[in-house]
């Protein structure tokens, strides 16, 4: 996902308050929507303050995060925003995760949301500012104290030192700081003095990731706690018809069977007993409207429905272009279902009582699963309490809630917390899958022989139809024309229509959304055109970049740095750029093709990502996102046969593992531009890159994914 | 009651002999570091040492287990010293992180083995252990400069 502007409305303010034992306090309200203003410090849904920064008495700083830690890094890197206004080291903060509340609705996204790469874009201005607002109340405070100038003063270590170096730590100011109004022109730091910003930092997270201290979902302890299997339907879209759980019950440290809203929980006293008696169950489904669905049936209805679209752009004519054409090329491509497949499978574990429902779950999306446990239960939003656990992987698999209200209508069952723990393969059978597409891609070459019409029809089922409605206007969903929308080379006839067409089961935002579909459209068919005119693709591409320069550096970067032109005997080179998340990059892969069999030799991979927080991070989150998008362009496939799911767990969904890593080589193009999103658009240029390298390896052109579907080459 | 030898510690369980050993350490002992990640013995996020050897806790009955030394990612260190430990934390290993503790016990086993390994030796010892968030390049590294940290006693 990319940002959805004017999705939220709300004016927000930053509020100083006091903390118990004389700290400081800076929180956000919200007004707007005809309510009064919230107070900042009024406990939140999770009795806990709507804070973003807490200084305690005792000098203790204390930086809320309301984003989840995924492994994108925003347990360090939002931290960082704030440090650096603060002039403290990072490892003097503590990092606490926010509970569901409205003041932490992410403003590009209008809910508590981690996805879209928007954590750093959403927090650069909004986290910087709070700690601008905390050091100007801080230097204000001490001022008074010494009865001086707040221009003579600087924050060093915790302290606000004053002209003849004496200190006052920030502890000791945080119960007068908290009496000041923030001051609404406090300006975070110029690029030129940023302290962290900007500089490689060690993650906070990672001395917990290798002693096994860190904790998930799956690792959440509570006592008197339950564990449990579900069952769900195989069939997807499926229902509960009969369940005969008598055998079941019987064995050992079975507590009981719950009829739950998605399936049937077994509940025992530990999870392996209820993994046995799951398997004892007799369930009678109701396979539903999807009893016949298979992938084949699935392309024909997208093939048949892309007819006519919305637009999403249109410049120029680009019939009248292509009825003038001296040539014309038009190619259909074809993207498969996706899972997900976090290394840590959906679980939650829930405790719910007559008053409320603590949930204990990594998730992406905490003001919905808080409102999915209260329908569930029948209680209010607010007493339902979110506490965001680590993630092991989310890539949008935890922006769906589909796994969390099972615990809290178990606990409620049996009286005592339990945690569902689903297995690899009702987590392989049961995603919300990468929406499948067939788009077409149409262009004209005048009689110039110039690239004069680019037409690109993109037939996929929405995401955001489902999750988001409101968003989706006029049948174009935005998150459905990335990468195509924007398309960035400069032809003067381009038109972008989507056709939206479902097909009968949930897909869901998979890392990169439509990105990872529509560059790989967008990019093959690019290599198409440049090889119809009889040009090198990188100079096709450059040439139609004049107006592009970011864009145009990030793929002469990469063209250079990869030795375009240039690979050694036997190797073959493809390129693709993008623009996704504010973000600009270029990939070139290496490849050869030896006796029909590819090999992925070295991807090269160039980021113009605009001001970088923390570089060591966004290089991770590049080559994680490029390991991620070769995942699937190598191997990614699920299947259908009679509406159930073929591949269940990592045998027979094959991924990247270490010894088919190839080399890669990641280059960050440093810039003051504003921040881009890093965590995605790594993955989309890869598919195409690769393509477009086994064409020139081989003359084969790929429109199809993934390539292990290509008899014997992978 | 079965007693079981994990990190040098002996443990009793009333899990019933054909748990696989997983779950007797994560539910029964409170030992959450080792992951449940397949159940399959496909991914590797549930490696542990059995008598020193990488071992796919998922897959391992705990009758099969009896008497022998157990170690997991819990009995590495107590203050992240080991020399694998230090690698990782130096080069930033993990991202989401949930797969570093099969991959950590990997190639610790690796390296008691083979004390500089090649990279096609470290491609077969790893090939058994997933990371989704694909840090394998960094995997790597931490290995090699694991192996230096051991062959200068970690003063390096």
């Amino acid at each position: 996902m990319s940002a959805a502007p004017g999705v939220i409305d709300r004016r927000r303010f930053l509020q100083a308050s006091a903390l118990a034992g004389g700290g400081l306090l800076i929180g956000i309200t919200l007004t707007g929507c005809g309510k009064p203003a919230d107070k900042a410090g009024a406990p939140g849904a999770g009795g806990q303050p709507n804070a973003w920064l807490k200084i305690a008495g005792d000098g203790a700083i204390t930086i809320i995060i309301d984003k989840s830690e995924m492994g994108q890094g925003v347990y360090t890197a939002l931290p960082m925003l704030i440090a650096d206004e603060l002039e403290v080291a990072l490892t003097a903060v503590k990092v606490e995760f926010a509970p569901a509340a409205k003041e932490y609705a992410n403003t590009l996204l209008g809910t508590q949301i981690t996805g879209g790469s928007t954590s750093v874009r959403e927090a650069w201005t909004k986290l910087r500012t709070a700690g601008a607002q905390a050091r100007a109340m801080l230097l204000e405070a001490a001022a008074e104290q010494w009865k001086t100038d707040v221009a003579k003063l600087k924050l060093a270590d915790g302290s606000v030192v004053g002209p003849g170096g004496e200190k006052l730590g920030f502890g000791e100011l945080a119960a007068a700081a908290a009496k000041k109004t923030p001051p609404k022109d406090a300006k975070p730091k110029e690029r030129a003095a940023y302290s962290l910003i900007g500089k490689a930092q060690p993650r906070l997270d990672t001395p917990s990731k290798v002693d096994g201290t860190a904790i998930y979902g799956i690792d959440v302890r509570l006592p008197g706690l339950k564990y449990a299997a579900l069952a769900q339907s195989p069939t997807l879209g499926g229902k509960l018809k009969a369940v005969d759980s008598a055998a079941a019950e019987k064995l050992p440290g079975v507590v009981k069977v719950v009829t739950v809203g998605s399936g049937v929980a077994v509940v025992a006293d530990h999870y392996w007993q209820a993994r046995v008696a799951r398997d004892a169950l007799k369930i009678t489904w109701d396979e539903g409207p999807n009893a016949a669905l298979s992938n084949a049936a699935i392309l024909a209805g997208l093939k048949a429905a892309t007819g006519s679209g919305q637009s999403a752009r249109k410049d120029g004519d680009v019939a009248a272009a292509l009825k003038g054409a001296k040539r014309q090329l038009s190619s259909g491509y074809e993207l498969p279902l996706l899972a997900h497949a976090t290394m840590e499978p959906m679980n939650c574990t829930a405790d719910a009582r007559a008053d409320g429902c603590d949930v204990y779950v990594g998730t992406q999306i905490q003001q919905v699963a808080q409102g999915a446990v209260a329908t569930a239960l029948g209680l209010k939003p607010e007493q339902v309490r979110i506490h965001t656990q680590m993630l092991g992987g989310g890539f949008g698999r935890r922006l769906e809630v589909d796994f969390i209200p099972a615990a809290a209508e178990a606990s409620k069952a049996v009286g005592a917390p339990v945690q569902v723990i689903w297995s690899r393969e009702d987590d392989m059978t049961h995603d919300a899958y990468r929406p499948p597409a067939y788009d077409v891609a149409t262009a004209a070459f005048d009689t110039n022989n110039a690239l004069s019409a680019v037409h690109l029809r993109l037939t996929s089922p929405s995401v955001t139809a489902r999750m988001f409605p409101p968003v989706v206007e006029k049948n174009v969903d935005p998150f459905a024309v990335e990468a195509a929308a924007n398309y960035l080379y400069d032809v003067p006839n381009v038109a972008v229509d989507y056709v939206r067409h479902e097909i009968g089961i949930n897909v869901g935002y998979w890392r990169s959304v439509s990105h990872s579909l529509n560059c790989f459209v967008v990019e093959s068919f690019m290599d198409e055109l440049a090889h119809v005119a009889g040009k090198d693709p990188f100079e096709f591409r450059r040439a139609l970049l004049e107006k592009q320069p970011r864009a145009k550096r990030v793929l002469e970067e990469v063209a250079s740095r990869a030795g375009w032109g240039k690979a050694e005997p036997g190797h073959h080179q493809g390129i693709a750029v993008m623009e996704g998340y504010g973000t600009y990059i270029a990939q070139v892969a290496d490849v050869s093709v030896s006796a029909g069999k590819l090999k992925v030799h070295r991807i090269t991979c160039v980021v113009d990502c605009g001001q970088m927080v923390n570089p060591k991070i966004v290089e991770s989150q590049i080559s994680s996102a490029m390991v991620y998008g070769l995942s699937a362009a190598l191997y990614g496939e699920i299947t259908l046969v009679g509406g159930k799911v073929h591949q269940t767990n990592f045998d027979n969904y094959r991924v990247v593992r270490l010894n088919d890593a190839p080399e890669l080589d990641v280059q960050l193009i440093d810039s003051s531009e504003a921040p881009g999103g890093v965590g995605e658009p790594g993955v989309a240029p890869v598919a195409p890159a690769i393509a477009n390298a086994i064409f020139a390896a081989t003359g084969q052109r790929i429109r199809a994914l993934p390539f292990a579907a290509q008899k014997g080459l992978v | 009651m079965t007693t079981l030898k994990v990190n040098g510690q002996t443990l009793e369980t009333d899990a019933a002999l054909d748990t696989p050993l997983l779950w007797v350490l994560r539910d029964h002992l409170g030992m959450t570091g080792t992951k449940f990640g397949c159940g399959k013995s496909l991914c590797g996020a549930c490696t542990v040492h059995v008598e020193g050897s990488a071992t796919r806790s998922c897959v391992t009955l705990l009758s099969t287990v009896v008497g022998k030394d157990i170690r997991t990612i819990e009995g590495l260190s107590k203050d992240r010293s080991h020399p694998v430990q230090r690698a990782w934390v130096e080069l930033d290993v993990p991202q989401c992180g949930y797969c570093q503790s099969g991959q950590i016990m990997s190639a610790t086993a690796l390296l008691e083995r083979t004390p500089n390994p090649t990279d096609a030796e470290i491609d077969s010892a790893m090939a058994g252990n997933i990371c989704r968030c694909g840090t394998y390049p960094r995997i790597r590294a931490a290995i090699h400069r694991a192996a230096e940290l051991i062959k200068t006693g970690g003063a390096a």
